[in-house]
Order: structure tokens, then sequence, then C-alpha cells
């Protein structure tokens, strides 16, 4: 990893040695070493979001990774407060309190199961953030006179900088709005959206390489917010409750690279902000890809495609399946199974995080850890309504995460699983995925529940999953149902198992 | 005389376009610098980012983007602004409070949830 470092160094140092003359007359009365003093610090900033980063690939390193990375975010503030040419300290202090203030309380207050929808909401306000550093950055050229001066490049950055900004910013107040369940969770539709949508990037476009022609036109940048708003809004509104992964990692990834565009347009080009918008924007990719791939569909296909129903768990009557017969348990004889078995895999899924069930999981757990019966949980990457947020969910209820397997290391161990139990989950233990090529499902990569030599689905109804398909895993003849929410269902499993 | 005025001014004039030539020449090679560090950032960050795990998935996401409020970076910067009239003050102090919302908020709660990552 550092020798990627090093070899932007060679870059940076040229930079700054050919930067001096234009650095120390923008800061006139300061001293050369001033600025040394900030690029090096920003220097180290990037470096320690870098190897922050880097030590979130353990859950062992993770906490303090996400220290160091937060002591560069503190280097970053003060030694740009330091070597500004301050005006007034006033509003900079009052509105760092404020943001804090409110930062915090949010952090604090929210809980597990809504993080999906805060992280969103804080990719949105680092959009509106960048948005606003864009713009003020013109109107100070505008005020002083010196529009003519933007260079082309740095019109053509401004512009992408608003346009990112405001998808980002609109497009993640939809997005939370639907995963709180303000908005409808279902995709909306409408006619021409394609064309529609694709009209506005190409007029968006043609916006930021109109400033980066002449910077002067000030409605130009005014079209760009109105446009990237309405954006926002057009291309988050047809993707669905259980797609919102994707949108959220994609979300991610933009609030990324609005901040690298404002790195690019301050007087003086800040790497600070290149290197962290840059690392940001790679990571939401990843995590979109990983998505994607998930759910073996196409990015265009889940942004474009408003797959998807209703966000409801299930209310449908039990006839969903036509005249095909299930077997159902209660949950005494359940708990008769689950103290029959020696090892037991929990697949959970959005129903478990819906039904607030993990608490109630983890007392399962804990009795069967304390009858010497192996518990492990199948976690599939697009379970939940984030990456990782099954993880989250077990871990808040101290699930330790060794015990958390993903889609191949559990796949390794249903083949001598006594029992699968799936909590709230539905597409992702279709078998039709890996046999029947006419369903939407097929070809996505599965937890194999139908491997182990027993299945109980715990759900309330036979309704169809989020794709809208039939899951004929409810149907095998080695699953069991266990009506019911799922909360209610394992806290009267649990008490049936004996102690 | 013209000729005396234009021997006068030959040298300045090619010290200017000298000047234009090189300053500008020094503003492509900026770009082209930042350019450099972008593009190799997103390497580094691929290079990172595939190897976090997914149980740390949301943490990771949660994580980054506390690091994109780095724009506050950008937002101090252009809040500190002298020449830039009365609305400086405004625009600068509400890009600030987003932007810190999202630091502070992003680095607490990350930590709340890594705090809760334990081994058996």
């Amino acid at each position: 990893m550092f020798s990627y470092l090093l070899a932007t160094l060679p870059g940076d140092a040229g930079a700054m040695a050919s930067g001096l003359a234009e650095a120390a007359s923008s800061h006139g009365h300061y001293p050369a070493w001033v600025t040394y003093t900030q690029d090096i610090a920003y220097l180290v900033a990037a470096l320690l979001f870098a190897y922050g980063i880097k030590r979130l690939g353990s859950p062992r390193t993770a906490r303090s990774g996400n220290g160091i990375a937060a002591i560069g975010m503190l280097i970053a503030i003060v030694v740009t407060l330091y070597t500004q040419e301050v005006m007034s300290f006033t509003w900079i202090i009052a509105a760092m309190v404020i943001g804090s203030a409110i930062g915090a309380t949010f952090s604090i207050r929210v809980q597990m199961t809504g993080m999906p929808q805060m992280v969103g909401l804080f990719n949105g306000f680092g959009g509106i953030a960048s948005i606003l550093v864009v713009t003020s950055e013109y109107m100070r050229l505008a005020k002083a006179d010196l529009l003519t001066t933007i260079t082309p490049d740095q019109g053509l950055t401004m512009g992408l900088g608003i346009l990112i900004g405001g998808v980002t910013f609109i497009g993640s107040l939809i997005a939370a709005g639907k995963l709180q369940g303000i908005l409808p969770g279902r995709p909306m539709m409408w006619p021409m959206q394609l064309p529609l949508n694709v009209l506005g990037v190409a007029l968006c476009l043609a916006g930021c390489v109109t400033l980066a022609i002449n910077p002067a036109l000030w409605w130009v940048v005014v079209g760009l917010w109105v446009i990237s708003f309405i954006l926002g809004i057009t291309l988050l509104v047809p993707i669905g409750g259980a797609d919102m992964p994707v949108g959220i990692c994609l979300l991610n990834s933009y609030s990324g690279l609005a901040a690298a565009m404002t790195g690019f347009i301050l007087p003086e080009p800040n790497k600070a902000l290149m290197v962290s918008g840059a690392l940001v924007g790679a990571s939401g990719l990843i995590l979109t890809y990983i998505m994607c791939k998930a759910m073996n569909r196409s990015l265009a296909n889940v942004l474009f495609a408003g797959v998807g129903t209703d966000d409801s768990t299930g209310t449908a009557g039990r006839d969903a399946g036509g005249d095909k017969t299930v077997r159902s348990v209660d949950p005494e004889e359940m708990a008769m199974i689950l103290e029959d078995s020696a090892k037991v895999v929990i697949v959970p899924g959005y129903g478990m995080a819906v039904a607030q069930a993990q608490y109630a999981v983890r007392d399962m757990f804990n009795k069967l850890e304390g009858k010497e019966i192996e518990v492990l949980f199948g976690i599939h990457p697009v379970a939940g309504r984030m990456p990782g947020h099954m993880n989250v969910l077990l871990a808040e209820v101290d699930i330790p995460y060794d015990k958390l397997l993903d889609l191949d290391q559990i796949n390794a161990e249903l083949e001598t699983a006594d029992l699968a139990l799936v909590l709230g989950a539905n597409d992702v233990v279709n078998p039709a995925a890996r046999h029947d090529k006419g369903s939407p499902i097929y070809g996505m990569p599965i937890i194999d529940v139908d491997k182990a030599r027993t299945c109980v689905v715990c759900k309330r109804s036979l309704a169809a999953g989020y794709a809208g398909v039939q899951n004929e895993l409810f149907f095998m003849d080695n699953t069991l149902m266990l009506f019911g929410d799922a909360k209610k269902m394992i806290t009267e499993v649990t008490a049936a198992i004996e102690s | 005389m013209i000729t005396g005025l234009l021997t006068g001014l030959t040298p300045s004039l090619v010290l200017l376009q000298e000047h234009a030539a090189s300053s500008g020449s020094l503003k492509v090679k900026m770009l082209i610098a930042s350019i450099f560090v972008f593009v190799l950032a997103i390497f580094l960050g691929f290079e990172l980012i595939t190897k976090v795990p997914a149980t740390l998935h949301t943490p990771l996401m949660s994580g980054s983007n506390a690091i994109s409020g780095i724009t506050i970076v950008g937002a101090l910067i252009c809040a500190q602004s002298e020449t830039f009239g009365a609305w400086a003050p405004i625009i600068g102090s509400v890009a600030i409070i987003f932007a810190m919302i999202n630091v502070v908020g992003g680095f607490m709660v990350t930590d709340r949830m890594l705090k809760m990552f334990r081994k058996h």
C-alpha cells in the first residue's frame, strides 16, 4: 500500500515546489514555511485517512482505524483555521459548534436499525456542503471581477462539483426518506423516464462544458443547481427499497467525488480534499460493485429497471403458493428440532431488522451455545438495507463477529448443518436462482439453506419476496414454516428450549 | 523615435510574454500533478477497500462518509475569504454546519458501531 503513497510524492513535491511562487503571491504576508507546514499537514491528514481505512480491514483494529482517520480530520481542520487569513472567528466557530452538536446528537440517538437512512442523510450533507463551497468560490471570483481568470479545467470542475453535489444532496434525502418510510418504498416509474434522465444529465454536462468555455455565465451555475436537484429526485425515486443499498453506496461514492471536485477549484488546489475524496469515491464504487454482483444484476438494471414491490414484509394470505402444500411447525416443535441439532445456521434478512428481533435472537443464541450447539450466522451481501447491515445489528446484541460468515463461508458449512433457520430473508435463499432460467433472480448467488438437513423458514406468510417471485424453498420436503412475527416466534422458541 | 520606443519596450514585452508562458505552463503542471495525485488515490482506495471484510461494510461506509466531510476544509477557506461581501459568513457558515455534521456525526457513529464488534 505504501508503494502507492510513495509514488504520489514526487508529483506532490514537484507541485509544492513549483506552486511556491503562486502560493506566496496569494498569501502575501505569510512566510513560505507557513505554506509548507500547511501542505505537509494536509499530506499527513491524507496519510492518516488512508492508514485509518487500512485498519478498518479487521474488526480487531477497526476502531483505532476510525480514531486515526478522525485525528487526520482534526489536523486538517486545525491547520486550515491556523494558516488562513481569518476575518472573523465568531461565525466560523459558531457554525462549527452547531454542526458538531447536531452531528453528535444524530450519532448518539440513532438506532442501529436506522443506520442506513442516517448514513444516507450524512452523505447528503456532504453533498450540499460541497455545492456551497463551489458556489461560494464562484461568487468570490464574481465579486472580485475575476471570473475570466477561471481556467477551463476549473470551470469544468465547478460544474461537475455542483452536478455531483446536487444529485448527492437531493438523492440522499430521497433515499433516506424511502428507508425511513416517509416516502413509499416501492419504485415509482413514469413514461419517458430513461430518456428524460439522460436529457437531464446531458444538459448538466453541457452546462459544465459551457462553464469551461465561458466561466462568466452565472446563470449556468444557477441552472446546474436546479437541474442537479431535479436529477437527484428522478434518479433515486425509481429505486425500490431493497435495492437502496446500491443507491446508498453510489451516493456515498458521489459525496466523495464532490469533495474531490472542490479540492480542484479552491484558490490553491488542495490535495487533502482530492485524496480523501478519491478514497471515498473508490470505496463507494467498490461497495456498489459488490452489491450488484451479489444480486447478479447490472448497475443500470438496479438504477433504472424499477424492480421490486412495496416495502412490506408480507401481509398477503397464506394461499399465495396455490395448491402446493407446506408443512408448518409451532414454537415448541421448533425448540425440539433445535435441541436435537449439533450445528445450526441462522440466515437473517431485513425482516429481522423490521421486527427488531435481534435481541430475541441473541437470547436464543446464548441458550443454544449453553447447550453446546454450534450456532453460525450466514449473511448475504444484500441482506438488509445497506452493506453489512445485519452484521451491525448482530454486533449490537453481542454476537461475536467470528460467528458471522459470508456467502462462500456459510455455503461450505451448510452441507454439514443439521438446521438452517431463515429469519426474515427470502430472495437470497430461493433455490430457483440456481436452476430456474426463467426466474428474475436466476444467477444470483444465494445461501444454500436447502442443503441443510432441515430448513425452517420464520416468516409471517407465504408472500412472494422483494423481486416478486414465489420462493420454492417453502414447498420443499425438508422445509418447515414457522409462521409469525420473527421477534415473537424466536422469543417463544427460546422459552420452549429446556435450559 | 518609434524604433527607440520599440527597442525600449522589447525587453519588457519579452519579459511579459515569458511570464505569461511560464505562469500558464505552471498552472498546467499543477493541474497534471493534481490529477496525478487524484488518480493514484483512487487506486489506493481500491486496494485498501477491497481488503475490508463484509462484516465491516456498514462502519466502512459511515467512516468513509465522515472522511468525505473533508470538504469542511474548503468550507473554512471559503468562509474566510475577505473579497466576498455580505454573503460570505452566511453561505460559508451553512457549508461549515453541514460539513461538521458529516464529520462529527460520521466518526462518532462509526466508533459507536465498531465498539460493538467483539470476538468470542
